[in-house]
């Protein structure tokens, strides 16, 4: 049998609300049983969750450049400077897709590109106050990586340089590039980006500062379960300490047409597994959101029994990691089935995980449909992330 | 679990109390996807243990020509449609030849009901596949087919049996059961044997010393009543023939056929059709997930929620992907094995009737 041991002791742990180890994790890893894990990451999921409800938000993604000189190598996305194959958008490009947005219903605009060294910190300024100034829509934006290297050519302080884009318009940061917060990995994933410690201190800079963000985990290239279990270490310590850390979204490695195809891609179980033991470990994070897009509608709508409460951004467009291969694609009718299919209740919220009610499709989106100028809304991975947060506990 | 009002259910199962109709109805009515899991998995380690059976094999189609017109079939072409094709049991030896590299245990072969087709035809395949690959079993005919040659056999249905399993057929396969429910039968496949005909004609391979599967179509038009209902009954002739080897749930493929306005099944059923089937069929030793119905996700994890098997490599299949199934064709051994040993399970190749395929044979 593969459950050397047992676990009733961290059930029990579990089940009084109290916080398990790292230990403790490294033994869930080695457990397998399903749902005993599932049933676990459950009743945490109901301690934050009590209604049984399961949200979204409409969003659609701006991957506003592809040019990025970093060279990440599990990146299918990117194009090097001078590349004939880059593009960076332009405002009329940005306002269609942004208005094509909002007559859909939709409110949050996930802007997101790489590291292009010919757009400098007006650009961005000018451009998130432009969006603000015509459109009612909330800038979830930029990743540390981006955000970092935009300081660093303006020559400015993290701090000064944050505050400067949430005055034009930020209003959240993706918890992007979180990939393993161990600098092993690190080197080997992307020698050129931050390492763990600048990535952590990023995200405290951004909740000092009253910028709330997600996290994320990119498991399954070349970490061991040991250094997952420090990952989500170093997330629960900089949430005891700074609470800005509005949600946490683990997505699977996708080594197609990445540079380290080799690499096997990560199976359901371990999805499954990983999710429920973040959430029983991420007791201070409130929400656990589902990857639509790396593990398809099956496994995302099982994830609701595995500790997700939420669905995410249902976006219009995810280039990133469409770029990698993966190709699920998901409209909002076919969510709200698949919610419901599982025992509860399909709700919007806004980037506040303030529960907004039910969708209903504006007039106008069908309209656009039917002429062709919209695409159907589809559901990507979020980086989704938002402001205050008021969920239980 | 308390709450859940399965209590009385949970109680059943740990002692190993047979499940009734309503229990069913019950466990359908249940979201808690775990819970289920949890009581599905007892079972299943009570009956396997660790282990999960795979099988090496080759599917052959043998003819897409059809004449009883599934509402929920895309494979199928009518007689004289140009799209039509039957392998010749020439065609079929070719086949077989173009694997003879891989190391299968079994060939399945099942195809349309074609009805120009002569007794001989169906003796000759099976032959074909033995000439070709003495040391392969052959799995083939579905009860709908088995119909079809006793009426061009123009003999009795023992003496078919006879002939069949002298021609070299091994075991049967479980399709064709679909929902066996008059209801359903009559809104989507009138044209095929009626479930009472189905059952008797299981019973009657059983009695002939042939073991069979079960499988039951899901996720279209029938009731959670009429799917409990379905185990009943395969549960009732297991009580009295012990001739099936294992259940099947097939996850209904929508796309391409005249029931394409429906949703495909989601991950959620598909776990619980399976830790359902496992519970209630307590006389059934094995529960397949098959991984081209569902998905190869949804066969791993459902390793934890009642599955065993998780069917095997499996060479070009085309009735499921002719639905739109946008699984792969077929996967490779090594694949299949670390998909088992990842969900912390054993893998066990077996052939056609469940022995082990002996490791010296599995590492050739």
């Amino acid at each position: 049998m593969s459950r050397a041991g047992g676990i009733s002791d961290i059930e029990r742990k579990v089940g009084a609300g109290s916080r398990i180890t790292r230990e403790d994790a490294l033994r869930l890893f080695a457990h397998h049983d399903l749902p005993a894990l599932g049933a676990m990451a459950d009743a945490v999921r109901h301690r934050f969750w009590p209604d049984p409800v399961v949200t979204y938000v409409i969003g659609r993604n701006l991957n506003y450049t592809n040019v990025c000189w970093v060279r990440c190598r599990f990146c299918a996305f990117y194009r090097p400077p001078g590349s004939v194959e880059g593009y960076t958008l332009t405002r009329d490009e940005i306002g269609r897709k942004i208005q094509e947005l909002v007559d859909l219903g939709g409110r949050e605009v996930l802007f997101q590109g790489g590291l292009n060294p010919s757009l400098k910190l007006d650009y961005y300024l000018e451009t998130f106050r432009w969006i603000k100034q015509n459109w009612d829509v909330h800038i979830h934006g930029l990743s540390p990586a981006e955000i970092l290297y935009i300081a660093k050519m303006a020559e400015l302080p993290l701090a000064d340089c944050l505050t400067a884009l949430k005055e034009a318009g930020l209003d959240t940061v993706p918890g992007a590039g979180g990939e393993i917060l161990v600098d092993r990995v690190r080197k080997i994933l992307a020698a050129g980006k931050d390492m763990s410690d600048e990535w952590i201190d990023f995200m405290r800079t951004c909740h000092v500062l009253g910028i709330r963000t997600s996290s994320t985990m990119m498991y399954g290239s070349v970490e061991t379960l040991e250094e997952r279990a420090e990952h989500l270490d170093r997330l629960r310590g900089l949430q005891d300490q700074t609470g800005g850390f509005n949600s946490f979204i683990p997505w699977s490695f996708q080594p197609e047409q990445t540079e380290m195809p080799g690499v096997a891609r990560a199976t359901a179980f371990d999805y499954l597994r990983t999710l429920a033991i973040a959430r029983i470990y991420l007791d201070n994070i409130p929400s656990i959101q589902a990857s639509w897009v790396t593990q398809g509608p099956k496994i995302a709508q099982v994830s609701l029994r595995f500790g997700v409460n939420d669905f995410g951004s249902t976006v219009i467009e995810e280039n990133v990691v469409s770029a990698a291969g993966t190709t699920y694609r998901m409209d909002i009718d076919e969510m709200e089935r698949l919610i419901r299919d599982a025992g509860f209740t399909p709700m919007l919220r806004d980037t506040a995980y303030r529960i907004l009610g039910p969708y209903q499709r504006p007039a106008s989106a069908s309209a656009l449909i039917r002429r062709g100028l919209a695409p159907p809304i589809v559901a990507g991975e979020a980086r989704a992330g938002a402001a205050p947060l008021s969920p239980v506990n | 679990m308390s709450g859940s009002g399965l209590e009385a259910i949970e109680r059943k199962v740990i002692e190993g109390e047979r499940l009734t109709g309503d229990d069913g109805l019950r466990l359908f009515a249940c979201h808690d996807l775990n819970l289920l899991g949890r009581l599905a998995n007892l079972v299943r380690e009570r009956k396997n243990g660790d282990v999960c059976y795979f099988v090496r094999n080759q599917h052959i189609n043998y003819t897409n020509v059809c004449n009883k017109d599934c509402k929920f079939c895309a494979f199928y072409v009518r007689v004289n449609d140009p799209a039509g094709y039957t392998l010749s049991p020439e065609d079929v030896r070719r086949r077989v030849a173009e694997q003879a590299h891989e190391p299968i245990t079994e060939i399945h072969m099942v195809a349309g009901i074609n009805p120009r087709l002569p007794y001989s035809y169906y003796l000759d395949i099976v032959r074909a596949v033995k000439a070709e690959r003495p040391g392969v079993m052959v799995k083939a005919y579905t009860m709908i087919e088995i119909a079809e040659i006793v009426r061009v056999a123009r003999k009795p249905l023992e003496e078919v049996w006879a002939e069949l399993k002298e021609a070299g057929l091994d075991s049967l396969p479980g399709g064709g059961a679909e929902v066996l429910s008059d209801r359903v039968h009559a809104e989507l496949f009138q044209l095929k044997q009626t479930p009472a005909e189905w059952l008797e004609m299981a019973r009657s391979a059983h009695r002939a010393g042939l073991r069979s599967n079960a499988t039951m179509l899901y996720g279209h038009i029938e009731t959670h009543a009429e799917r409990v209902d379905h185990l009943l009954k395969l549960r009732e002739v297991q009580d009295e023939t012990g001739g099936f080897l294992t259940f099947i749930p097939l996850a209904f493929h929508p796309e391409n056929t005249e029931l394409s306005h429906l949703p495909a099944t989601t991950g959620m059923d598909d776990l619980k059709q399976i830790a359902i089937a496992r519970l209630m069929l307590d006389n059934f030793d094995h529960i397949k997930s098959f991984w081209i119905m569902v998905s190869p996700q949804i066969s791993q994890v459902s390793l934890w929620y009642g599955a065993d098997d998780i069917d095997g490599t499996i060479i070009r299949e085309e009735i499921t992907h002719a639905a739109g199934a946008r699984t792969p064709q077929g996967l490779t051994r090594s694949h299949l094995t670390r998909l088992i040993e990842e969900a912390g399970r054993v893998p066990v190749e077996r052939d056609p009737l469940y022995r082990p395929v002996r490791a010296a044979e599995a590492a050739a």
